[in-house]
């Protein structure tokens, strides 16, 4: 279990250092901090911070027995989400340091979730589209929303306009692109985290399919675009028709994803 | 591969079903235990083996089938929320997170089915949403079984007029509404069919799709199991919308099924009442339909709801049903320009059966319908298909049977322009049956227009047909058809004799015709039906007494000549010779002497010149020698001439036998037992002793020729006729003369001891017998 919060909290705790029975502890000083961390996996051991704050907890001296620190960051700004994706990880810390002189500091630990809310879009247009391969495939695919939340459902229908080659099945993808570093140095990595069949068999011209795909069973987050110039992540679907020689015809289109607050 | 392709999918379907149990069992782990996840999973998973593209729609079914017996267990799991603790609505959500859709799609029918009893939403809501739903299986076979689960869930769901699903949201409409879209969707799968794989296997797939044309069909039915579809809704909703279906799909195993359909599960009533509708798709369906039967199945229905009810027939009468029909049909036949005669024919047909049930007194229907079908057949000069026949025949015994009268048929003037296009064959098979019914139901043919008409009708047996090959002609048939013919001309009867001779006129024209062959048959009853029309003008002579009558007996008996002369020139002189004497004992009876003796004059001529068979001739005499001496109307001279003719020919015959025999028939000649008849004792023992004389010369022939002289039982007759003269009181036959003969029999008995006749000698001693008896009786011949 993890604390969760969102941006704009006030954080507030308390520290307890409770040295061994009968031995006490030097210290050059206590301090809490809170962090906001980047970490990129190919770039191993290096973190980013791009929120530290810091408080003080106590002046050097030292413990002979159990002691309890107040803390309290308010209204602390933590613009970013915590994300733990496959090349990189956001993560929101508490870090508790005792200093210490000529031994190591000790330092702890404490990690907390961060999710930010946002209310539902003003404007959110259909995606609505007309592809096709000429003289062969000629489809018009909507999708009611272009904008949708954790749990939102997609609706849409596909509309055949022609048909020429032998369909056998028809699936929604959303797949998770997730984009880390800059320049030359970019990372690309694509899942897929739905499959969802949308048509069994060969429809002919004319045919409409409904689109019914329920979003909670899957683990999405909300769309990332640009978090602090280290990463982003991107949500498309993907439609796939399959013909019966398994050649894939294949559109993906960008949605956006939020994080509803509930009203 | 093909060899093995039906053990391959007896192969495909067990392991199929190896799988549903295989996820059925732990499906039932999971209901047992309440575990709602894992019951889901595992009958999504069972639901996955309906995913496959392997099997025939036979082999399909039996899998369809155990994956229903599970779901049905897994809907009562569904409805029971405290064993699983999520609500209906969830759970509507919870079965669409499937991946695959057609284990998601049965699993949303099946808790849309618990969720519409749950009552939580509109039932039109859901339905409307599953019907939506299913349109993702776009594959023929899964999506029919898919939609097919859906209508048998949603069945007992459907907001009817009074059912408990019915409310202010959902109506009736709704119920059909859902009904006809999941209709339309599973033709236009089933339609798809067709057209899909190659082309060399369009039998194998016609086949399956029959296999499955009740998965389609069912909607129809169960629209006309919907409490709501009144008539109203029916004309202005269901039937509109299930035939823009069938004739917009344009496939013709399609709309001959469903055009079938159609007719068999709604009421008669609604056909009735969308007549207009229902015909007006006929035209528009494929030209390679079997319409015909589909519009004899209606009209055979119709015809049947005619016959329930008399109640009904009003109805018919007002939506002109028979016009709307016969319309539908002529356009029918107008737009399937390949249709063959025997279709056409057919429909005909029932379009016939259906008049003459339900408008049974419109006659001039009838003749439109056969009129009709002339138009038909007239573009085919002969039918030589054996099928088309048989329903021409068809068509020409309905009326037959409908009114059990061919008088009414007779008016139908198109009634034997269809005759003339049967074969020759069949046109006398119909021949027979229409004198068949004119002799089963005693009808009587009274007026000359009618006979003209039969006689036309049943030409075929009348006279030989052109080009007809005579050869082929079975003996037996043709007697049988030829008697039938005589027995006929005895129906044709009017009690006014002037018609009645128009009548007779009219037939003797026809039968004429008939050629030698048929003479024979015809004739006899031809003469005898003048001969009755004589006898009754004889009849009423005295009371059309001073009036110009233009039916006179000698008018007739001129006509009855000729006819005789006809047949005489056939030649058939026997059967000319008994018909004359037949004529001339009427012309007697007439009082016409002449005429009687014109007609014996004509059978003497026919035994003069025709009849030279011995034997004939005997019989011939005999006949001769009968009817004269029954005529009383001749003049001395004329009888005179006429007996010593007789008489002359008698002594002449071949066979001293039979001369001895005829001679002494002649003697009654002489001898008429009447108040006025002639009495000519001395010419009556003239006969006889030449009788005896010939008798005697024919033992001594025997007696030569054979060395025994031969029974006595000339001697006996010739005892026999003295006897009867004697007690007649003819003075020339004495009691000695008899006596004489008795002695004479028993000298001839003794000599003749070689040859004991029984047949002679009982003969002889119950005619001594007789004498003896009359004797004691002291009469006459006491003496």
């Amino acid at each position: 279990m993890v604390a969760l919060f969102q941006s704009q909290e006030n954080i507030v705790g308390e520290v307890v250092i409770e040295p061994i029975q009968g031995k006490k502890v030097e210290h050059n000083g206590v301090k809490i901090e809170l962090l906001g961390q980047i970490e990129l996996y190919f770039d191993r051991g290096n973190f980013y911070d791009f929120t530290s704050l810091v408080r003080e907890l106590d002046v050097p001296g030292e413990l002979y027995e159990r002691k309890t620190y107040p803390f309290e960051f308010s209204t602390v700004e933590m613009p970013y989400e915590s994300y733990n994706g496959v090349n990189v990880r956001l993560r929101y810390i508490l870090k508790v340091t005792i200093s210490r002189n000529y031994v190591s500091n000790i330092v702890e630990y404490q990690d907390f979730v961060v999710r930010n809310y946002t209310p539902p879009p003003s404007i959110n247009n259909s995606i609505k589209m007309e592809v096709g391969i000429e003289d062969c495939l000629h489809i018009e695919f909507e999708y009611s929303k272009s904008k949708y939340h954790l749990k939102d459902v997609i609706i849409g229908k596909i509309y055949f306009l022609l048909v020429r080659i032998k369909l056998k099945n028809m699936e929604l993808e959303i797949r998770r692109r997730e984009s880390t570093g800059s320049g030359p140095n970019t990372y690309v990595e694509t899942e897929t985290l739905a499959k969802f069949e949308l048509m069994d068999g060969a429809p002919v011209r004319g045919e409409s399919i409904p689109i019914r795909l329920f979003l909670s069973p899957y683990e999405l987050t909300p769309t990332y675009r640009n978090i602090n110039n280290k990463f982003c992540v991107k949500y498309y679907l993907n439609l796939v028709l399959v013909d019966e020689e398994d050649r894939r015809y294949f559109k993906q289109q960008e949605i956006t994803v939020y994080r509803l607050l509930e009203t | 591969m093909m060899l093995n392709g039906a053990e391959d999918e007896e192969k495909w379907l067990a392991e199929g079903i190896a799988g549903i149990q295989h996820n059925a069992f732990y499906m039932h782990r999971a209901l047992d235990s309440n575990n709602l996840r894992e019951a889901l999973k595992y009958s999504a998973q069972m639901l996955s083996e309906l995913r496959t593209s392997k099997l025939s729609p036979h082999k399909y079914y039996d899998l369809y089938m155990r994956a229903f017996d599970e779901l049905r267990k897994l809907e009562i799991f569904f409805k029971d929320e405290g064993k699983h603790g999520v609500s209906v609505v969830d759970l509507y959500e919870l079965v669409q997170h499937a991946g695959n859709i057609l284990p998601r799609l049965y699993l949303l029918c099946t808790v849309g089915s618990v969720y519409i009893k749950s009552k939580e939403a509109p039932a039109k809501e859901v339905l409307k949403d599953l019907v939506e739903m299913c349109r993702g299986v776009q594959h023929p076979l899964r999506g029919l079984f898919l939609r097919s689960y859906l209508a048998q869930v949603s069945r007992d769901k459907l907001p009817d007029i009074g059912s408990e699903y019915e409310g202010d949201a959902d109506t009736v409409m709704d119920a059909v509404e859902f009904v006809l879209q999941n209709f339309t969707e599973m033709n236009k799968l089933w339609v798809r069919m067709q057209h899909q794989g190659p082309g060399r296997l369009r039998e194998k797939r016609e086949k399956e799709r029959n296999e499955l044309r009740d998965l389609v069909g069912k909607n129809l039915h169960v629209l006309s199991q919907i409490e709501g579809v009144d008539l109203e809704m029916y004309k202005e909703t269901v039937l509109p919308r299930v035939l823009e279906q069938v004739v917009n799909c344009k496939d013709d195993l399609s709309q001959y099924y469903l055009m079938d359909c159609i007719i068999q599960v709604f009421p008669d009533e609604y056909h009735l009442q969308t007549l207009e509708t229902l015909l007006g798709a006929c035209p528009q369906l494929q030209p390679t339909v079997d319409i015909k039967t589909v519009l004899s199945r209606l009209m055979d229905r119709l015809s049947n709801y005619a016959a329930s009810s008399a109640d009904v027939l009003p109805e018919f009468l007002q939506v002109e049903a028979f016009a709307k029909l016969s319309n539908a049909i002529g356009k029918v036949i107008e737009a399937q320009v390949d249709m063959p005669a025997v279709g056409a024919i057919t429909l005909y047909v029932s379009l016939l059966t259906f008049t003459l049930r339900v408008h049974p007194d419109r006659l001039d229907y009838v003749d439109l319908v056969l009129g009709a079908c002339v138009k038909k057949l007239s573009s085919i000069p002969k039918l030589d298909d054996s099928r088309a026949t048989k329903q021409v025949v068809a068509l020409l015994s309905a009326p037959l049977e409908k009114y059990n009268d061919i008088v009414t048929a007779l008016t139908l003037s198109n009634y034997p322009r269809v005759m003339d296009h049967l074969d020759n064959g069949t046109n006398k098979v119909m021949a027979m049956v229409i004198i068949q019914s004119i002799m089963k139901n005693n009808t009587c043919i009274s007026t000359v227009d009618k006979v003209e008409v039969l006689f036309e009708l049943i030409k075929g047996l009348i006279k030989d047909t052109d080009g007809a090959d005579v050869d082929e002609l079975d003996e037996e048939d043709f007697k049988d058809e030829q008697n039938a013919v005589a027995r006929l001309i005895h129906m044709l009867y009017n009690n006014e004799p002037e018609e009645m001779l128009k009548i007779i006129c009219t037939v003797r024209k026809h039968t004429m015709a008939g050629g030698p062959k048929r003479l024979p048959f015809t004739v006899p009853s031809l003469v005898f039906s003048a001969l009755r029309l004589i006898r009754q003008l004889q009849g009423q002579e005295g009371d059309i007494v001073g009036e110009e009558v233009p039916a006179t007996p000698k008018k007739i008996f001129q006509l009855l000549n000729q006819i005789i002369e006809d047949l005489s020139n056939v030649p058939s002189p026997e059967l000319a010779l008994r018909l004359s004497l037949q004529c001339a004992e009427a012309a007697n009876d007439c009082d016409l002497e002449h005429v009687a003796y014109e007609f014996f004059t004509q059978a003497f001529v026919l035994y003069e010149e025709e009849i030279a068979d011995s034997k004939a001739q005997v019989t011939a005499i005999h006949l001769i020698i009968g009817t004269l001496q029954r005529m009383n109307v001749f003049g001395v001279e004329n009888r005179d001439t006429l007996t010593h003719k007789a008489t002359g020919y008698s002594a002449r015959l071949l066979k001293k036998p039979d001369q001895c025999r005829a001679v002494y028939a002649c003697s009654h000649l002489f001898w008429v037992d009447d108040q006025d008849g002639i009495k000519d004792g001395e010419r009556v023992l003239l006969c006889l002793k030449r009788a005896l004389r010939i008798a005697n010369a024919a033992q001594q022939m025997a007696n030569v020729a054979r060395g025994s002289s031969g029974p006595v039982t000339l001697f006996v007759e010739i005892l026999n006729k003295y006897l009867y003269f004697f007690e007649k009181g003819n003075q020339q036959i004495t009691g000695a003369a008899i006596q004489g003969l008795i002695e004479l029999i028993n000298t001839e008995k003794q000599n003749d001891s070689a040859t004991p006749d029984s047949a002679s000698d009982a003969f002889l001693a119950s005619t001594m017998r007789y004498i003896q008896f009359q004797r004691q009786k002291g009469g006459i011949m006491g003496r």
